[in-house]
């Protein structure tokens, strides 16, 4: 249960400071879910990494359904991935995940003890 | 706490953080700060534009006088209904900009010298600050100051640039950054507010573009080593099938300047030596040109005048073009504009239409300066040490230190060329340069009054205000009447004047004055029934002045026999005229080379491609052989008759025109230039036919063999990003065409907007270009237009009042522009 709710308020977080603060803000977020939400190291890393990896993937999958590909098959060759839009989603989910995990994880060692 | 790991987990997310907020070096090139460009709330993402977007929207601006309702139509084409011209051009600015921002800076940082302060001294394999250095030094911005003084003298311009410029900066002060353009945040850099400069500095852009062409440094070059005989043979002032604007037998009138060619011109200018040693400059497209023609209503089928206008371009996304109806009371046109200038450039209104080509003429030389020592302080003028000012261009270079260019100031203007600059004979010399840009002009005026213009009196009165880069302006009106007029501020030289370099110390070399504006070439209501121009020479040598220039003959030649033959014509005649992919220089060339080809010496192929081009029906069509066989074949006769002659130099030269061969050789059976003069033997036409033949079909097999020998796929036209991202341009489009075709289409240059206005009771007209109106390559509209394009077809250009736009079906959204 604690795992579920550190992954959605570690994205609806990291969301929220989007929409003022730099792309960098979502380790912000996710390290602050981790200080309230204690857990073992690993665990805060991976709420942390599925939170934006989902809120990531959701977003861009979102956005590239309504634009129908047109713009993620040119930025999936200028990449260059060879126009493969879902791994373009991917890598995107994957790099929000990676920043948001290590922010958590920062953010559970600063509990000595976890449960 | 569990200090240790904090610290390094700490330190993990700072430096992952680091990485991704700075852009990376690949190969060369820097590639964008990911985190940011990733992040679907910041970066590329937020411009991927829903397909059903919505664009109605509410604005308000302090700036604004009244109320104005801008209607998109389903191309996302703009009707602006404006209370006030002051609240029309404010929201041409303000939609330029939300439509093609990231262009419209960038072609203006292009136009100032300023590509360095983005991509620093070089990107991948571009060295952006040589660029810089070139366009500073050629007077760009000294240029766009001069005429910035002159617009802003003239309060019609100046309340209009204010306006536009206001808007433009209305959009970008409210701009977020996730709102970038997908072009910023690939090269990582910020939009900057508008200035009333940069659209000057557009302008003079144009200026490079269609009067920056000369060749002056490569004739001089070659007439240290060709007779005055061979260079007047090889660049003959006219051609025997020229078929000018102003048809041949025309009178003139007297001239109202007389002109003096300086003494001593044997000694001083025509046999002066070329020098050693060159390297490549930044020269505008020689194929930059254009196609006009317009009908009178005694020609067309609807008793109406028919305008029609495709100036040929570079082909670039976002399109130089951007397209617009603007409506304000006491105006109301329709066309093409400029993102970057206020008011429309291309197309009509209530009462007439016009359209431009370019007229080529040379109005750019170069004049060689004697300093007194390196300090350029001092340089020889008329037997006396004369001061010289300097201007100082400062290139700020992104992550380097700037770099400062000297620019000695000259009576002629700036010294282009110093020892700090080397021109591209690397004599060592000092070359001033005097440029018709550098003038300070208001080519603003011109359009501003066109867009108003009720008749032929207007049109005249406007384009008489015009300056450069020359245009021959075609004009059409309702009540009837065409014309068209090359003009422009040309200076009125004595034959030859400019073609080379010329000395810098004589006054007497200098351009002696302009031909008054009512003795550039014009032609109204002539009896034939219609007027054209194709780039061609304006007039005959009757013509009282020195035509000096770029021009071609084709395409002036083969649209004027179309029009002399076509009666009754329909809108469907001009889309298709327009279209047209006859290839007049082959029907001109095949000829010689049937005369001169000795069949019996063919082996199986050679016969085989050679009977496939005898067969060729002499249409650039994209399925064809014909035209890239005659392409191969004639390049390679041009090579090896003129090789031998050229090889004389390793520096830059020009070769003839295409034409100055087909008569050379049609005229003359015995052409001198056939020889090789590095053999012993004499060499003859049908020598170097068969030689030129036999080379090229082995590399016309292999092109068959691999499928790219259709003319199509042989030329292979693109639309390309501005950038050279293959990913953002449209490649391998197959459409017909080529140089010297009406249908103007090369591999990445040609008609940027084919125009047709009928001008009947209610004006009927027909457009497109190829491009898209967003310059957003995340949009729908970014290039939507270009399958068009490449099929010929046209889109209806929706001309209606407001009271029409509010009920038709065709506009879908709304923008309300209202004063806070």
């Amino acid at each position: 249960m604690k795992f579920i709710v550190a992954i959605l308020l570690t994205a609806l977080l990291a969301f929220a400071e989007s929409l003022f603060f730099p792309w960098w803000s979502i380790a912000i977020a996710s390290f602050i879910v981790a200080v309230f939400i204690h857990q073992k190291p690993w665990k805060a890393f991976f709420c942390g990494f599925l939170g934006l990896f989902l809120l990531w993937a959701g977003q861009a999958s979102f956005i590239d359904f309504k634009n129908e590909h047109i713009l993620s098959q040119k930025v999936a060759n200028i990449l260059p991935l060879g126009g493969n839009t879902l791994l373009l989603i991917l890598i995107t989910a994957f790099i929000g995940g990676l920043v948001s995990g290590f922010g958590a994880l920062t953010g559970s060692f600063t509990k000595r003890n976890s449960d | 706490m569990r200090i240790i790991p904090f610290i390094i987990s700490l330190i993990i997310t700072i430096g992952l953080i680091i990485v991704l907020n700075i852009p990376l070096e690949l190969s060369g090139a820097k590639t964008p700060c990911f985190g940011a460009f990733l992040s679907p709330q910041h970066g590329f993402w937020q411009n991927a534009e829903p397909i059903e977007n919505d664009f109605n929207a509410t604005l308000k601006f302090p700036d604004l006088q009244g109320n104005a309702e801008v209607y998109f139509d389903e191309r996302l084409v703009p009707h602006i209904y404006a209370d006030n011209e002051k609240d029309l051009y404010f929201i041409q600015g303000f939609l330029h900009a939300k439509f093609r921002l990231w262009q419209m800076e960038f072609q203006t940082h292009a136009a100032g010298g300023r590509l360095s302060e983005i991509f620093g001294t070089k990107n991948g394999t571009t060295n952006f600050l040589k660029i810089d250095r070139f366009f500073r030094r050629l007077g760009m911005v000294y240029g766009a100051e001069k005429s910035l003084e002159a617009l802003e003298a003239d309060s019609i311009t100046k309340n209009e640039l204010d306006a536009y410029t206001a808007g433009v900066n209305a959009y970008i002060v409210d701009l977020k950054p996730n709102q970038y353009p997908l072009e910023y945040k690939l090269l990582n850099y910020q939009p900057e507010k508008w200035t009333n400069l940069k659209t000057q500095l557009f302008l003079k852009y144009m200026c490079f573009d269609l009067a920056g062409y000369d060749t002056d440094f490569e004739k001089t070059n070659m007439k240290g080593f060709l007779s005055t005989g061979d260079m007047e043979q090889l660049f003959p002032a006219t051609q025997d099938s020229l078929d000018p604007i102003i048809p041949v037998g025309t009178a003139f009138a007297t001239p109202g300047i007389t002109i003096t060619p300086p003494t001593g011109l044997d000694s001083n200018y025509f046999h002066t030596n070329g020098a050693e040693n060159g390297n490549s400059i930044i020269q505008p497209d020689k194929r930059n040109g254009s196609n006009n023609w317009a009908v009178a209503g005694s020609k067309t089928q609807s008793g109406a005048t028919i305008l029609c206008n495709d100036p040929h371009l570079g082909l670039n996304l976002p399109s130089l073009w951007y397209e617009m109806q603007l409506s304000a009371p006491g105006c109301n046109v329709y066309g093409v504009s400029f993102p970057g200038a206020p008011s429309v450039i291309i197309g009509y209104n209530d009462s007439i239409a016009w359209g431009v080509t370019n007229a080529g003429r040379d109005v750019k030389d170069y004049y060689e300066i004697t300093f007194k020592d390196s300090t350029m302080q001092e340089y020889w003028y008329n037997d006396n040490w004369v001061s010289s000012t300097f201007r100082d261009e400062v290139i700020n270079v992104k992550d380097s230190s700037e770099v400062h260019e000297k620019i000695a100031m000259t009576v002629w203007g700036p010294v282009m060329y110093d020892k700090h600059y080397e021109n591209i004979l690397h004599n060592g010399k000092y070359y001033a340069l005097r440029w018709k840009a550098h003038d300070p002009s208001n080519e603003l005026l011109t359009f501003n009054k066109l867009n108003h213009a009720k008749g032929y009196t207007d049109y005249l009165d406007a384009i008489n205000t015009y300056q450069t880069p020359g245009q021959n302006f075609i004009f059409a009106s309702k009540s009837g009447d065409i014309a068209i007029k090359e003009q422009g501020q040309f200076p009125a030289k004595w034959k030859q004047q400019g073609d080379f370099l010329m000395p810098g110390s004589d006054s007497s070399y200098q351009w002696q004055g302009f031909i008054p504006a009512d003795e550039n070439p014009m032609m109204v209501n002539p009896a034939m029934g219609f007027v054209s121009s194709a780039n061609q020479m304006a007039t005959d040598v009757t013509y009282p002045y020195y035509l000096a220039g770029d021009a071609t003959i084709f395409r002036g030649k083969i649209i004027n026999r179309l029009l002399n033959q076509m009666n009754g014509i329909t809108i469907d005649d001009m889309q298709h005229l327009q279209n047209n992919n006859y290839n007049l220089f082959a029907e001109m060339a095949r000829p010689i080379l049937l005369k001169y080809i000795n069949q019996s010496q063919l082996n199986q192929d050679e016969s085989k491609y050679f009977d496939a081009f005898k067969n060729w029906n002499l249409n650039n069509d994209i399925n064809e052989t014909g035209p890239a066989i005659f392409k191969l074949w004639w390049e390679s006769l041009s090579n090896n008759i003129y090789q031998d002659e050229f090889s004389k130099t390793d520096l830059p030269v020009v070769w003839p025109d295409e034409i100055t061969l087909v008569e050379g050789l049609l005229k003359d059976s015995s052409y001198k230039y056939a020889d090789d003069i590095n053999t012993s033997e004499t060499e003859t036409i049908a020598d170097m036919v068969l030689k030129s033949w036999k080379s090229v079909v082995s590399e016309i097999k292999s092109a068959d063999a691999d499928g790219s020998l259709p003319w199509g796929n042989y030329k292979n036209t693109g639309v390309r990003h501005l950038l050279k991202i293959p990913a953002l341009g449209r490649l391998h489009l197959p459409i017909g065409g080529g140089e010297g075709i009406i249908n103007a289409t090369t591999s990445d240059h040609g008609p940027s907007w084919r125009m047709i206005v009928q001008l009947s009771s209610t004006t009927e007209a027909y457009g497109v270009y190829p491009g898209g109106q967003s310059g957003n390559p995340g949009s729908k509209y970014y290039d939507n237009f270009i399958d068009y394009w490449v099929a010929g077809k046209y889109f209806t250009l929706l001309f209606i009042d407001k009271e029409a736009a509010v009920k038709s079906d065709k506009m879908k959204w709304k923008m309300t522009f209202d004063k806070a």
